[in-house]
C-alpha cells in the first residue's frame, strides 16, 4: 500500500469498520510512513546531535585559551583565534604530525583494503559456491567473532618481537589485515545481492571460476565492500590499545599513539594536550562530513541481517 | 560415466577448476587468519601455563610465588592463575570493570532505543539528523577520554562548574570510586550511544506498520504500542547489541587509561583500573617486573567472564523479552498445530 486512499473514496467503497480503523488511524498520524514527527522529537534530537558535537567544540575551545583560563568559566570568551593558531602549530611539531598522518592513513589504509579482499573471495565462496565442509569452515568464523581481542595481545607481542617488527608500523598492521567480522559481512550480502543465473550464465558463455568471480561477483560486491573498507578503516584510525603496546619507544608513529604520548609524557599543559586532540581528530571528522552518509547506511544495513 | 582419465584436457582443468575454486577463495582468509588469530589463540593458553619474563622468555612452568604462602615455590600449570587470583588488585580491578560495564551498557541501551524510536518518525532531513547521532563514532576513544578527563575535572573542570554555580556540591569526579566510574562510562556512551541506536532503528524500520495500524484499531496509545509492539519485535536486535557491548565494555582500555595523565594509570588507588589495564600493568610495564605469563593468565580470566556474561545476557534477555505478549501467541500456535 503506497498510497492511501483519500476518505471520502474510502466511504464509498470500504465496508463501514475498514473506514471507521481508517479514521482512527489518521487522526493517531500512523501512516504507513510512519509517526508524525512533532516539535518534541526534533527538541530531543537537537539536543543529542549537541551532545555529539560539544566535546569537539570543547576540545577546540581549551586550544584556544591560555592554561590559567581553562578551567570553570573562563574557558568560554577568553578564546582567540591566535591562541588556537599558537598552540596548534606546537602541537603540530610535536606530534610529528604530517608523518604520524602519513602512516595512520598507510595502517588504515593498507587493513582495510587487506580486508576488503580477503572477506570478498571467501564471502563468494560462501555465499554462492558449494563445497564440501562449508558449514564447518563458515561456523568456525562466526565463533572465533566473539572472541575477545585482548586475548592474542599478548602472543601477538612476543610473535612480533621475534620477527623484529616490534616499533614498526608493520606490527600493527599484520594483525588488521583480516577479521572474521569482515567474512561475515561480504557473505551475508553476496548471498542475497548476487544471483545464481548470473554466475550460470557466465560459466556457460565459457567463463573460468575466477573470471566469473572477478567480471560478476565482484561487481555485485561492490556495494557492502565498500562499507566494509570505510568500517574497517575508522576502526584502525580509532584504534590505540594494540598500537600503544606494540610501538613501544616509537610512540609518535600513528595519531592516536602520539596524541597520548603528548598527554602522558612532558606536558602538562592541557591546551597544548587539546590541541593534539584536535589535530589528531579533525582528518577524520573531515572524512565523516563526506562519507557520513555511507556509514549510517552501512550499520544499518547490517543491522537489519545481524 | 565420465571417467575422468577419458576426456579432453580443457574439460579436466575446468572440473579441476570447479572442484578447487572454494577452496582456493577461502584458503587467503584461513592462512591469514591462522596466523594472527588461531596462533595467538592457543598460544595464550600456553604462555598461561609458562613462567615468562618479557626480557628473559620462557623459564619453565608457572610458580605462583610468595602470594601463594608455603607451597607458592612449586612450580605448576595453573601458578599464574593462582597468582593473579591472590591479588587484591585484580578483584578491585574486576569490580570496576563490571560496574564501568553496567554503568555503561545499561543506560546505553534505554538511551539508544529512545533515540531510534525518535529517529523512527516521518523526519525532515532524516540524514543530517542520522548523521550527527552518529558523529561520535569517528572521535577515538583515546581522544574522547582526554577531553572528558578535563570536563570532569575535580578541580573546576566544566561539570563541576555547572553544578556549582547551581550550589550543587562539586563531584570528585576523579577520586571518588563510583563517581569515577560514572565518568569513564560516560565516555563509552558518548561514542556507542548514536551507533546503536541507528542499528535499532534499522530493526525498528523493518516492523511491519500494519502491526501498529491493528493496535489503534484495538485501541492502543502510543506507549502500549512501543512496550507491546516495538520492544518484542526488536528482540534479535536488542540481544545482539547486547552481547557485542558486553565482548567490548568489559574489555575497556582507551577510556579509563585517558581518564587520568599521571604515571598512575587506573587513578591514584585503583578506584578507575580495569582489567584489561591490569594486564597491560602486569605485562607490559617494565617497572613493574613485567612478566607475560601472568598477564596471559589474567587474558583468559578475563575471557572467561566475558563468556559469563554473554550468557547470563542471553539467558536474562530471552526471559524478559521472551515474557511479552508472543509467549502466549506461541502456545496458541503449538495447540493448533498438535
Amino acid at each position: 500500500m503506497s498510497r492511501e486512499t483519500s476518505m471520502p473514496a474510502l466511504r464509498q467503497t470500504a465496508p463501514p469498520s475498514v473506514v471507521r480503523a481508517a479514521a482512527k488511524r489518521r487522526r493517531l498520524a500512523v501512516t504507513s510512513e510512519g509517526r508524525k514527527a512533532n516539535w518534541f522529537t526534533y527538541a530531543v534530537l537537537a539536543f543529542v546531535i549537541l551532545i555529539s558535537v560539544f566535546p569537539l567544540y570543547y576540545a577546540v575551545q581549551i586550544a584556544s585559551v591560555t592554561t590559567d583560563n581553562m578551567y570553570g568559566w573562563g574557558s568560554f570568551g577568553t578564546g582567540s583565534l591566535a591562541l588556537l593558531g599558537e598552540h596548534l602549530r606546537i602541537a603540530f611539531g610535536e606530534l610529528n604530525w604530517t608523518v604520524a598522518l602519513l602512516n595512520t592513513i598507510l595502517v588504515s589504509g593498507v587493513c582495510a583494503i587487506s580486508v576488503v579482499f580477503f572477506s570478498t573471495l571467501a564471502g563468494y565462496s560462501f555465499a554462492k559456491l558449494r563445497f564440501r565442509g562449508k558449514a564447518g569452515l563458515f561456523g568456525f568464523i562466526i565463533a572465533t567473532m566473539a572472541i575477545p581481542t585482548q586475548l592474542s595481545v599478548v602472543p601477538l607481542y612476543i610473535l612480533m618481537s621475534k620477527l623484529g617488527l616490534y616499533g614498526k608500523l608493520e606490527a600493527v598492521i599484520i594483525p588488521g589485515l583480516v577479521t572474521a567480522f569482515g567474512v561475515f559481512w561480504m557473505t551475508q550480502y553476496l548471498e542475497q545481492a548476487l544471483p545464481y543465473e548470473l554466475i550460470e550464465a557466465a560459466r556457460v558463455d565459457g567463463c573460468s571460476m575466477i573470471r566469473t568471480f572477478w567480471h560478476v561477483a565482484l561487481p555485485a560486491a561492490r556495494p557492502a565492500a565498500s562499507m566494509l573498507a570505510l568500517f574497517t578503516f575508522v576502526a584502525q584510525w580509532t584504534q590505540y590499545y594494540w598500537p600503544f603496546l606494540v610501538l613501544g619507544s616509537n610512540n609518535r608513529a600513528v595519531l592516536t599513539v602520539a596524541a597520548s604520548t603528548l598527554a602522558g609524557g612532558r606536558y602538562t599543559d592541557y591546551t597544548l594536550i587539546m590541541s593534539g586532540v584536535v589535530l589528531t581528530s579533525f582528518p577524520l571528522v573531515l572524512l565523516f562530513v563526506f562519507v557520513g552518509k555511507q556509514l549510517v547506511a552501512g550499520i544499518m544495513a547490517g543491522a537489519v541481517k545481524g | 560415466m565420465s571417467k575422468a582419465t577419458g576426456l579432453p584436457w580443457r574439460v579436466r582443468v575446468s572440473k579441476f577448476d570447479v572442484k578447487a575454486s572454494p577452496y582456493l577463495y577461502v584458503a587467503p582468509f584461513y592462512v591469514m587468519f591462522a596466523v594472527v588469530g588461531l596462533f595467538p589463540l592457543l598460544y595464550t593458553a600456553y604462555i598461561a601455563t609458562r613462567k615468562w619474563n618479557s626480557v628473559g622468555g620462557d623459564k619453565g612452568l608457572a610458580v605462583c610465588g610468595a602470594t601463594c604462602g608455603d607451597g607458592g615455590s612449586t612450580p605448576s600449570l595453573l601458578g599464574n592463575f593462582a597468582w593473579v587470583l591472590n591479588q587484591p588488585d585484580f578483584w578491585t580491578a574486576l569490580g570496576n570493570t563490571v560496574s564501568i560495564f553496567l554503568l555503561s551498557s545499561v543506560p546505553q541501551i534505554i538511551l539508544a532505543l529512545f533515540i531510534a524510536y525518535m529517529l523512527d518518525a516521518n523526519l525532515r532531513a532524516k540524514t543530517f539528523w542520522r548523521m550527527g547521532v552518529l558523529l561520535p563514532y569517528v572521535i577515538a576513544p583515546m581522544a574522547a577520554g582526554i577531553i572528558f578527563n578535563q570536563v570532569f575535572s575535580d578541580n573546576m573542570g566544566l561539570i563541576n562548574t555547572v553544578l556549582t554555580s547551581v550550589n550543587i556540591p562539586a563531584i570528585p569526579w576523579h577520586a571518588n570510586r563510583l563517581a569515577s566510574h560514572v565518568a569513564v562510562a560516560s565516555i563509552v556512551n558518548f561514542r556507542w550511544m548514536g551507533y546503536n541506536a541507528l542499528v535499532l532503528l534499522a530493526a525498528m524500520q523493518a516492523i511491519p506498520r500494519d502491526l501498529y495500524e491493528a493496535s489503534v484499531v484495538d485501541g492502543a496509545g502510543p506507549v502500549r504500542q512501543f512496550f507491546s509492539i516495538t520492544i518484542p519485535q526488536l528482540r534479535a536486535t536488542l540481544i545482539f547489541v547486547i552481547i557485542t557491548s558486553t565482548i567490548g565494555g568489559l574489555q575497556v582500555f582507551d577510556e579509563p587509561q585517558m581518564f587520568s595523565i599521571s604515571p598512575s594509570y587506573g587513578g591514584s588507588n585503583n578506584q578507575f583500573l580495569t582489567v584489561t589495564q591490569l594486564l597491560w600493568k602486569t605485562g607490559f610495564v617494565s617497572t613493574n617486573q613485567s612478566n607475560m605469563g601472568r598477564a596471559a593468565a589474567i587474558a583468559w580470566l578475563l575471557f572467561l567472564i566475558i563468556i559469563a556474561f554473554v550468557l547470563l545476557n542471553f539467558y536474562l534477555t530471552r526471559k524478559i523479552s521472551g515474557d511479552g505478549p508472543s509467549k502466549p501467541r506461541r502456545r496458541a500456535r503449538k495447540e493448533v498445530a498438535s
